[in-house]
Order: C-alpha cells, then structure tokens, then sequence
C-alpha cells in the first residue's frame, strides 16, 4: 500500500515482563515496528513467541495479570499509548484500534444480546442515544453480512454459528471506525470455508474502510494471500520482517526458511514426511543473551550463542535479526 | 416457561405424595411414645388408653389415610369455607397430640418469629456475601481476599451454638447490651419498641447472618473468578468500557447465574427455621416448634411441619430452575 505518508502505529523498544511463581518471563523483547495507513500487517510464529502478548502490551490489555509494559515510545494518534492515562488508553480501545480475537464462541459475552454489545462501544465512545446506536448496529451487522440485521440485534450469541459470531465481533471492532484494527488469529477457530468468507470480508472492509490492519497468525497461507508486509516473531523479538513477496521469495532468517518448509504442499510427492522444527520456543527467564532460536538452528556457530543479533536492513523494507548469510552460507 | 412450571408443579405432585408417605413410615418406625412425657405416677392401664385415644391402636395405612384426609382435604376446604362463609369450616383438622390445637394454627402463629430472625439473617447474610465476594474475586490474594477467607472459614466452620453462646456472654452478660432472650410477645407499637426489638433481633440474627454469608461469599467469589479470566471480559475490555462496567455488568451477571440459584435453593432452610440458634436465642419458631415436637413424640405435629418443608423445597428447586432460565438466555425449557 502506500509508502509514504506517517506511520499510524509506530512502536519503538516494546519490552513486557510478566512475574510469575517461578520468575520473570521476559515474553516481548525489544520490539519495534511501525503501521503504515492502509496497510496490513501480517504477524506470524508459534504458539508462545510472543505475538498477541506484544499486540496487547500495546494497548494495555494484559489486564490484571503482572505484567509489566516498558518501552521507548508507542505512537498513536499523536500519543504515547505507554505514557497515557489508563483513561485516556480506554478511550483508545475500541475507539482508535479495534479487536477482534481468535475464538469467536467465547469472545461474546453469553448473556446480553448481540444488540446490547455492539451498541456498548457506540454508545460509549460516541455519545450515541441508544436510538442511533441502534441504527448504526443495523447498518454495521448489514456491512459484515448478516442478514435480517434488524431482528438479529435482539438474539443471543449462542444463537449465532461460529462464522456469524466472526462476523459481530468484526462488526463491534469496526463500530467506532478505528484507524487500526488488530485481528489476532481471527479465523484459526473458524473451519475452512468460514475461514475463506472471513477472509474475503476483511479484504473487503479493508479496501472499504481504508484502516491498517495487524493480522496476527500461524497460517502462512493465510499471510500470502492478504498482507502487504510480514513481521516474523520467535522469542518476544522480530526476526524478520519484509514485504509479503519478498519474505516468501527470498526468506532471510533460518526460522523464516523453516517455518516455510513446514507448509505442506498439495502438489509434490506424498513419499516426503512432514517437516517440523524440532524442540520447542523458548521461555525467557531473563532478556536474551544469545540468539533466542539459537538452540534449534540448523545454522548456529559460536556467535550466535554470544551475542543476540540485532536487526538489520538487506534490502529494500526487509529487516532481519541474523548471523547467518542464506546467499552465501557464511557469518555476515 | 409458564408450560414447563406447570409441568413441574404437576409433576411434584405424586412426588410429595410418596415423600409424605416415607416420612409416615420413618416416624412410625421411630421408637417414640407420645404418652412419655407425662407423670410417672399414671398407670401402664391409663396409658394405653391414652394411646388408643390418639389412634396409635389403628393399622398403620389407616392412620396415613387418615393424615392426608386431615391435610389435603379438610384443612383448605375448611379455609375455603371459612372466607367464602359456604359452611361451618369445622371438619376434624390435624391436631397436635401435645396441645390438641390443630397443628395449622401452631404453625401460623410461629412462622412470623422464624422469617423475622432466620428470613432476615439470610437477607442480611446475601446482602454482605456479595461485595464481598465480588470484591475478594477481584483483588483475588489481597489483603481484603485473605481477610475475607479467614472470616468466611471461621463463620462456616464454627457450629452457631458456639457463636450464639459466645455473643451472649460478651453482648449480654459483660456488656449487656442487648437482652440474650428473644422476647416474642413483645409488640412493636412506637419508635421505643421497635428499637427494642431491633435490639433483640441483633445477636441472632447476626450468628446466622455471618453463617449464611461465609457460605454465599464463597460461592460468589468462585463464580467471579470462573468468569474474569474468560475470554469476553477481554472483548469488553478491547472495546474500551470502563472497569466497572466490565466487572459489575459484564462478569457479575454470568458470576450471578449459580449464586441465584444457591439462594433461591437456601430459601426452604429459612421457613425450616435455624433449631439450634433458635434454642440458643430462645426464640419460638418453626425449629424450636420441630425439637419440641420430635422430644414429645407429637407424630401429627412432625408429620405436617416436615411434610410443609418438602413442599417448600420442591416449590424453591422449582424457583431456582426458573430464575436460572430467566439469567441465562442459554436455557430453554420448552
């Protein structure tokens, strides 16, 4: 999408900690990325490397867990999101950046109508009489595709199918029109062909409502047909992070080219195992010392376990964090 | 809803008909004598005579059969004549073999003094367990929260003839505050009386109070941290409502769907009235009507005050499944 213009999410040296029984775990290290208007963003790792933790770190959704948010600056909408009050970071959920999140059965609340939750943010956000509210609860139902919106505001969750439960909680993320809306993993619970009409929707408001979109998930197939640019994460850290062609072209990063490979392919030979990574993602008890993926590359010389590599640039918007040269099979 | 409640009304029917039969038969099973509590001095003779007169004589259907005549005939015709004057309204009704007065009437005129101290006790008891519970829930391992625990532990734990006995040796006799017998002839008349008997309604209600709310924090409080950590607590929270809001309407209408229930089950222990407390306290309820009858061998009294019970817990399970249908839209009866 388009590169010039201010990035509305610019976030510099995003560090969470979360105090446990057993210590620290540094779950977000260091993370900086930036969100171009109208761009999305696609965000992918395992389970457990720190994808969503980082998205809610932003916007002080970790809740009453210990955690605690630190960083240089999140810049959004001309403020700083970690030097704000918990008001004024309030009036920004649901307002200014949107969620939509993974399990649409749970994700609404079971015992207030479907009406009553989509009209809660217009309601408190815009100043909306009820009688307005409603109106635009219709015309945001009508805009994900619900039929029969008008009747539908007075039905329960429970008496919605997953993929129209996806649907009202789209609907609730877009109702204040966010510059920014954050999808974690928004289809993974959703079967396969459900998974698609979302898919197509999302395309759809995006180019309609012209918001960045962060979509956070593990299925690279889903990044390749609908980001702009990919940020891999492992460890709490970007690994990698380029345009979306770029990264599936030339993937930098040996846990970029790993996770690649684990995509199973409908064409090629049967013979052939699945691939996987062995092991499993670290859990950080302290800030990384040494390359977090370290222990599971195939790639991994002494250095790596001496410094943790930081990110640079080796082309054009692509970043990685990486000893190790795939062109020439040698320390850079 | 309306279908499904007369269903089950229906239902409870043959229900309470067997129940009333069992509790026939477990009292006649029981090795009471109804003449045991009369003087030594009157002879074996005289005695079963006594016996013979109270019916014990007949076989043992005859006296259920003639139980429930008494009961489900007699005593709401007699009623209904009464208000609507279509007769006399004097058919043989339920007679206690203590007193001879129709057992009705005993209950009638023990009922208020049980629902003032036990009803209210269980009012005040709900009314503290639910901040507490919502708040110890949401400053889970706080201070407030071990507080909480700790008190609801001691209030569960320690049985209310030890709490009574404690309250009205340091209430009553050291710092004589309050009177340590329930005075239930007293009438409230004017400002002076009715403190009076807010006065002596304190210490039970209280004991009861601190026992019924150490039961119901502790379920509210398991209910609210069930519910905060589910996962449309986050989505109200990602759509920018305030904490309150996010708490007290979001999670405390879910957290509230088995509390209701708990409560609306509690209610038949009011009306069954707390016998111990209200030995403790001398008040003259509906328990202290039970032991008295139970130690006097006085079946018919027994028989009707436990049967009523049963009643009131099936019509109160019945309220609890309503009310939960009503809470949770998720329900559907019919």
């Amino acid at each position: 999408m388009s590169e010039d213009g201010a990035a509305v999410l610019d976030v510099k040296d995003l560090r969470t900690v979360f105090e446990t029984a057993q210590g620290a775990i540094h779950a977000v290290n260091s993370v900086s990325f930036d969100l171009r208007p109208g761009e999305l963003l696609g965000v992918v790792g395992e389970s457990g490397s720190g994808k969503s933790v980082t998205m809610m770190s932003l916007i002080g959704l970790l809740g009453t867990t210990a955690a605690t948010v630190d960083g240089a600056h999140v810049n959004f909408d001309g403020m700083d999101l970690l030097r704000v009050t918990e008001d004024e970071l309030r009036a920004v959920r649901g307002a200014g950046i949107g969620f939509v999140f993974q399990d649409p059965m749970t994700s609404l609340n079971p015992v207030f109508t479907v009406g009553f939750q989509l009209m809660e943010p217009l309601r408190n956000h815009m100043g909306m009489t009820t009688r307005e509210a409603r109106q635009r609860a219709v015309e945001l139902l009508e805009l994900v595709g619900i039929a029969d919106a008008e009747k539908r505001l007075s039905d329960y969750p429970h008496q919605f199918s997953g993929g129209m439960r996806q649907r009202v909680m789209i609907a609730m993320a877009l109702s204040c029109d966010p510059k920014v809306l954050i999808a974690d993993e928004p289809t993974t619970a959703l079967d396969v062909t459900i998974q698609a009409q979302i898919l197509e929707l999302m395309k759809e408001l995006r180019h309609k409502l012209g918001m960045a979109i962060v979509w956070i998930t593990h299925d690279l197939g889903v990044i390749a047909g609908i980001a702009d640019r990919v940020m891999v994460m492992y460890g709490g850290q970007i690994v990698e992070l380029a345009p979306v062609i770029e990264l599936f072209k030339n993937p930098q990063h040996p846990y970029t080219r790993a996770l690649l490979q684990t995509v199973p392919s409908v064409r090629g030979s049967r013979a052939e195992r699945l691939r996987v990574i062995q092991g499993q993602p670290p859990i950080l008890f302290s800030p990384p010392q040494r390359c977090s993926y370290s222990a599971r590359c195939n790639h991994a010389f002494d250095r790596c376990l001496a410094a943790d590599p930081a990110r640079i640039s080796v082309g054009d918007g692509h970043d990685v964090a990486c000893f190790w040269d795939p062109e020439t099979g040698e320390p850079r | 809803m309306l279908n499904y409640s007369i269903r089950r009304l229906l239902l409870a029917i043959p229900t309470l008909i067997a129940i009333s039969l069992i509790i026939f038969l477990l009292l006649d099973l029981a090795p009471s004598d109804p003449t045991a509590n009369l003087p030594l001095t009157i002879p074996p003779e005289v005695r079963e005579k006594i016996r013979q007169s109270l019916g014990l004589g007949d076989p043992i259907y005859i006296r259920y059969l003639l139980w429930c005549k008494q009961f489900f005939v007699n005593e709401p015709l007699n009623i209904l004549e009464q208000w609507f004057g279509w007769g006399s309204g004097d058919r043989l009704r339920v007679l206690s073999w203590q007193t001879r007065s129709p057992v009705v009437d005993l209950i009638v005129e023990r009922m208020p003094q049980t629902l003032w101290v036990v009803g209210m006790s269980y009012v005040v008891g709900v009314l503290i367990a639910l901040p507490i519970g919502i708040i110890s829930a949401y400053r889970q391992y706080s201070w407030f929260d071990q507080i909480g625990t700790f008190v609801s532990m001691v209030g569960f734990s320690v049985p209310t003839f030890f709490t009574g006995v404690l309250v009205i040796v340091i209430f009553s006799v050291w710092l004589g505050w309050f009177p340590s017998i329930y005075d239930t002839t007293h009438q409230v008349t004017d400002w002076e009386s009715f403190l009076f008997q807010v006065r002596q309604m304190i210490m039970p209600v209280a004991v009861l109070a601190l026992f019924n709310a150490a039961q119901i924090s502790r379920f509210m409080r398991a209910s609210m941290l069930d519910n905060l950590n589910q996962d449309y607590v986050r989505t109200a929270r990602a759509k920018g409502l305030r904490e309150r809001t996010v708490v007290m309407i979001h999670v405390l209408r879910n957290s509230l769907i088995p509390v209701v229930t708990v409560i609306a089950l509690g209610v038949p222990q009011i009306f069954g009235g707390a016998i111990i407390t209200e030995q403790v306290f001398k008040v003259n309820g509906l328990g202290q009507l039970l032991i008295i009858s139970i130690q006097g061998g006085d079946l018919p009294t027994v028989q009707t005050l436990t049967f009523i019970f049963a009643v009131l817990i099936i019509v109160f399970n019945l309220v609890a499944d309503v009310l939960y249908g009503i809470l949770d839209p998720r329900i559907r009866y019919d």
